[in-house]
């Protein structure tokens, strides 16, 4: 494992605790007022007119666990849930988005009339190293 | 700011869902150029994290609370088309998992508050980074501003929303000047938070922030400059083992 390969690791481990942290501790102690559209639509008076959320039977609805109460413990679980099911979703959209990238063939070349055989695994992400260095 | 259903009408929320489509669709292509080898590990991170400080309500004067909507600081960090995507994933997330933010209100509430707060959100920033020094400091300081002007321009676009489909009658001026007031209070937070996780990221990886990359090239230009080479001198670029081809 190379050097950066190290330190990018404990940079995404540091970034994940704090975002866990966050979410299943953190979030306990935080403000249970309207925010401010809520607040905005309520005193105005076009609050009125919410319709109930299709989904408000939901497991996590309203960032509680169903059958943990309301307590820290049902908040600390939607919250990890959340952070993860949201990781997995970006993480899993920006690998495809990155593949894609890479299979695309690389502009420069392309207009020469080259193949871009053998290099189609690293794409434009191999170049930009190169430039940045 | 999630917008619940039944404050836009049918016919306006089917609108902002098309708006937010070509909006995602736009940001799938433009992320595909900004994914490269320090940005795409950070990308999943970065809406984590969102979803993560979302979750902080903090207090803004009386019984009104506020939370980061993080569309400046996902731009920041990882670049617009990126961030925009990563802000929306947060909002989809939550609607479809939490019950936060309606359904038919998902169009509203990713154009409001992933493409807007991305869009002046990163222009601003690109605009007063230019203006201050190219500093770690003028970064941080840029970053608060963008962040600070994006939520406003987030609660605009709302009114924006509700003048055309608002399907209450409360004045048009009475919601503008309501939503405006209180959404200038949690631009402060929103300010605050941004710029202090842009400030973190730049002590302990500068080069994992996007919007700082020029802060990085100057330092690996300056370089080779330690060793007593005159700032500018060319000939030093064309020596076979000059020192600028060296990682430090």
């Amino acid at each position: 494992m190379s050097e950066h390969t190290v330190r990018n690791r404990r940079f995404a481990i540091g970034a994940l605790v704090v975002a866990l942290l966050v979410a299943g501790v953190v979030s306990y102690w935080a403000s249970s007022s309207p925010d401010g559209l809520n607040k905005v639509a309520a005193d105005t008076g076009f609050g009125t007119q919410e319709k109930p959320h299709g989904l408000d039977d939901s497991p996590f609805a309203g960032y509680g666990t169903k059958g943990l109460g309301g307590g820290f413990a049902s908040g600390a679980v939607a919250g990890v849930a959340g952070v993860a099911i949201t990781l997995a979703l970006a993480g899993g959209l920006t690998l495809v988005l990155r593949r894609r990238a890479a299979g695309r063939p690389v502009a420069g070349r392309a207009a020469d009339g080259q193949t871009t055989d053998g290099q189609t695994t690293d794409g434009p992400a191999a170049d930009s190293q190169h430039v940045e260095r | 700011m999630h917008v619940p259903d039944g404050f836009i009408d049918v016919p306006v929320s089917v609108a902002a869902g098309a708006v937010a489509v070509a909006g995602v669709g736009i940001c799938l292509r433009g992320a595909r150029n900004e994914l490269d080898e320090r940005t795409a590990p950070m990308a999943g991170l970065v809406a984590a994290f969102v979803f993560a400080v979302q979750m902080l309500n903090f207090p803004v004067g009386a019984g009104t609370s506020g939370h980061l909507l993080g569309g400046a600081l996902a731009a920041i960090l990882v670049g617009p088309y990126t961030g925009a995507l990563c802000v929306a994933v947060v909002l989809i997330v939550q609607s479809l998992f939490f019950a936060d933010g309606g359904l038919t209100a998902l169009g509203v509430n990713i154009t409001d508050m992933s493409l807007v707060t991305v869009v002046v959100g990163y222009l601003v920033f690109r605009a007063v980074v230019a203006v201050l020094p190219k500093t770690r400091f003028g970064v941080v300081a840029a970053s608060a501003v963008s962040a600070f002007v994006a939520v406003p321009a987030a609660a605009l676009a709302f009114v924006g929303f509700y003048a055309l489909g608002g399907t209450s009658d409360i004045p048009l001026g009475t919601v503008l000047t309501a939503m405006i007031g209180v959404h200038l209070l949690i631009g402060l937070g929103e300010a605050a938070i941004t710029a202090a996780t842009v400030g973190s990221v730049l002590t302990v990886r500068p080069d994992l922030v996007r919007g700082a990359r020029h802060l990085q090239r100057r330092l690996e230009l300056r370089q080779p400059g330690q060793g007593g080479r005159p700032p500018g001198d060319r000939d030093a670029r064309e020596r076979p083992s000059s020192s600028m081809t060296q990682e430090a």
